[in-house]
């Protein structure tokens, strides 16, 4: 129920906050560093330009490269499970020795790897982020597939004549959504601070663009005069994470009972 | 057990093998000559020639990575693109920083984790169950660079007890050196030590409600050696298992815990890499990690088969 509100207050600032603060790219030259007030609420940065309207837009950033990287994550790894779990015999050993090379590179060693090929900017951090969750997508997929082809339900459909593709996307994947659901919800928060940690390393989405992982970079130079800088992104990632993995909880208690502990 | 150990060796060897080749295609995928890539921006047309002359890129992409593979065996990574150093060099030189730091997060967090897991579950359902759950969930979602700001801001910029940043050799300075290494050791360990809370807690509540445990206690032994003894030790190969599986985060955390407190570890250099376009240290440094992080798993694997059989009967009839 917290997840669910934490997530709504995510997706509302995300979407209407940045309608209703002030432009975050404006400068003002006469209000460098000041600290919060009446005419900036989170006070300014050291180009004086507005922190609430930065966290406001910064969270439309994260939103964009936590749900597209999943999205996509979801749209190429699935079907990719589901073909490796259908036919374990054929493709499951090669599909599962790849998933273990992608596993084999730590999460951010690898996102580091694909900015450093790619280039640093939004598109790239989704799409480096996107592979690295793609290896936990294909084995939940290939998991699920490989118990719910087992079912007599799925057996029925075999002897009534379907064929492959049709027993796959019409019997056996909507017996895997919820499990899919959960591990998307999970994989938000992953994503929302890969793009965050990537974004404040440098190798992620560049200035002047606010992601909080760029703001939160910046306001890092200016601790001493400017602490209050430092502050709000970081609540908001971790306000946000929080919220997803607490939705994921509590959808896989819903969703998932036998996972359930 | 030796067949099972076997199969482990051939899997990682697998593993690492296609890993190796997919950071020698990563190279090789940006556009450009391969040789003005490693070279650097500021290579001399000499320095091309020789890298060229080393690496053959003229000859066929298997030749190649059989070249670069031999080489990197025996720690030739190239020269570094900024300082024109031996990458192996370099990497010898940082290797043992970021080591240093990863084992202090790790005590930091089997001290407050467990601990914590364990107050937890033998308090279950009280104020101090609730404080450790609610501290590993918070745990979780902060992330390590946030974490690391505040603790600069708190401790060195507010109260002055810590220097924000800096590195000194342990050899040269053992008191600097801790001093400097406790806040990044505190900021990385904290995400494993919810991590560790989470896990000890549940395996703990499983172990307390266990057979053997009621048996311990109905035999009238004391509380502090039901808990402590029997339940406690069913409950470690979790321990074991979750450091094995987190190692992956610990090497990912290092490399931003570094990059704030400018420690100049194995994870500064590497996003220093991708900053300057260092590729020769970038292959290194990757496949390093990924060599270590195999390793390490395979260690982990064989330590969890040791402490628990069934694991590798199961292990061998799948696997």
């Amino acid at each position: 129920m917290v997840g669910l509100v934490l997530v709504a207050g995510f997706l509302v600032l995300a979407i209407v906050g940045p309608l209703l603060t002030a432009d975050p790219a404006a400068q003002d030259y006469t209000a460098p560093l000041a600290p919060p007030s009446g005419a900036h609420l989170l006070g300014t940065d050291d180009l004086g330009r507005d922190a609430l309207a930065r966290v406001a837009y910064g969270a439309r950033v994260s939103l964009e490269a936590g749900v597209l990287s999943v999205l996509l994550a979801m749209v190429v790894g699935v079907p990719i499970g589901l073909v490796a779990g259908y036919y374990r015999r054929l493709l499951d050993p090669v599909v599962m020795r790849l998933v273990d090379v992608v596993l084999a590179f730590p999460f951010l060693i690898f996102a580091v790897g694909m900015a450093a090929i790619l280039g640093p900017s939004l598109r790239n951090v989704i799409i480096a982020l996107s592979v690295s969750l793609l290896p936990g997508i294909v084995r939940v997929t290939r998991g699920e597939v490989l118990v719910l082809r087992e079912l007599d339900y799925v057996a029925a459909a075999v002897a009534d004549g379907a064929g492959d593709g049709r027993i796959m996307f019409r019997y056996v994947l909507p017996g895997a959504t919820s499990t899919l659901i959960v591990q998307a919800t999970v994989g938000i928060p992953t994503a929302i601070i890969g793009e965050a940690t990537l974004s404040f390393l440098g190798l992620g989405v560049q200035p002047p663009t606010p992601s909080w992982g760029v703001v939160l970079t910046a306001a890092q130079q200016f601790l001493d005069q400017a602490p209050w800088l430092a502050i709000w992104p970081g609540v908001m990632i971790a306000l946000s994470t929080l919220g997803f993995n607490l939705l994921g909880d509590g959808l896989r208690d819903v969703l998932d009972p036998r996972s359930s502990r | 057990m030796a067949l099972f150990i076997l199969r482990r060796l051939g899997a990682a060897a697998i593993v690492l093998f296609l890993g190796s080749v997919l950071v020698f295609l990563g190279v090789r995928a940006l556009p450009g000559d391969p040789a003005r890539v490693l070279g650097g921006e500021d290579a001399t047309p000499s320095a091309i020639a020789a890298i060229r002359h080393d690496y053959g890129f003229d000859r066929p992409l298997p030749v190649q990575y059989a070249q670069w593979a031999g080489k990197a065996v025996t720690g030739d990574f190239g020269r570094s693109t900024q300082d024109k150093l031996p990458v192996g060099h370099i990497l010898t030189e940082r290797l043992p920083v970021t080591i240093e730091l990863s084992l202090l997060a790790m005590l930091v967090a089997v001290a407050v984790g467990v601990t914590a897991g364990i107050v937890a579950a033998t308090r279950r359902g009280r104020l101090a169950d609730y404080v450790a759950t609610g501290f590993g969930l918070v745990g979780l979602s902060v992330p390590h660079f946030w974490l690391g700001i505040l603790g600069i801001l708190l401790f060195s910029a507010k109260l002055h007890w810590l220097p924000a940043s800096g590195y000194l050799p342990f050899t040269g300075d053992p008191v600097g050196n801790l001093e400097r290494m406790l806040m990044p050791a505190l900021v990385l360990g904290t995400g494993f030590a919810a991590v560790l809370m989470r896990q000890t807690r549940s395996a703990m509540l499983e172990s307390l409600s266990a057979d053997y445990v009621r048996t311990a206690r109905s035999k009238g032994l004391p509380e502090r050696s039901v808990v402590g003894v029997h339940a406690l030790r069913n409950s470690l190969t979790t321990v074991v298992t979750v450091l094995g599986l987190q190692l992956g985060a610990l090497i990912s955390g290092a490399v931003v815990t570094e990059q704030i407190f400018v420690i100049p570890g194995f994870g500064k250099l590497t996003v220093d890499a991708v900053a300057t376009r260092n590729y020769p240290v970038i292959q290194a440094v990757v496949l390093v990690t990924v060599a270590g992080y195999i390793g390490v798993n395979l260690l982990v694997d064989i330590a969890y088969a040791l402490l628990n059989p069934r694991v590798r009967l199961t292990g061998v009839a799948n696997g």
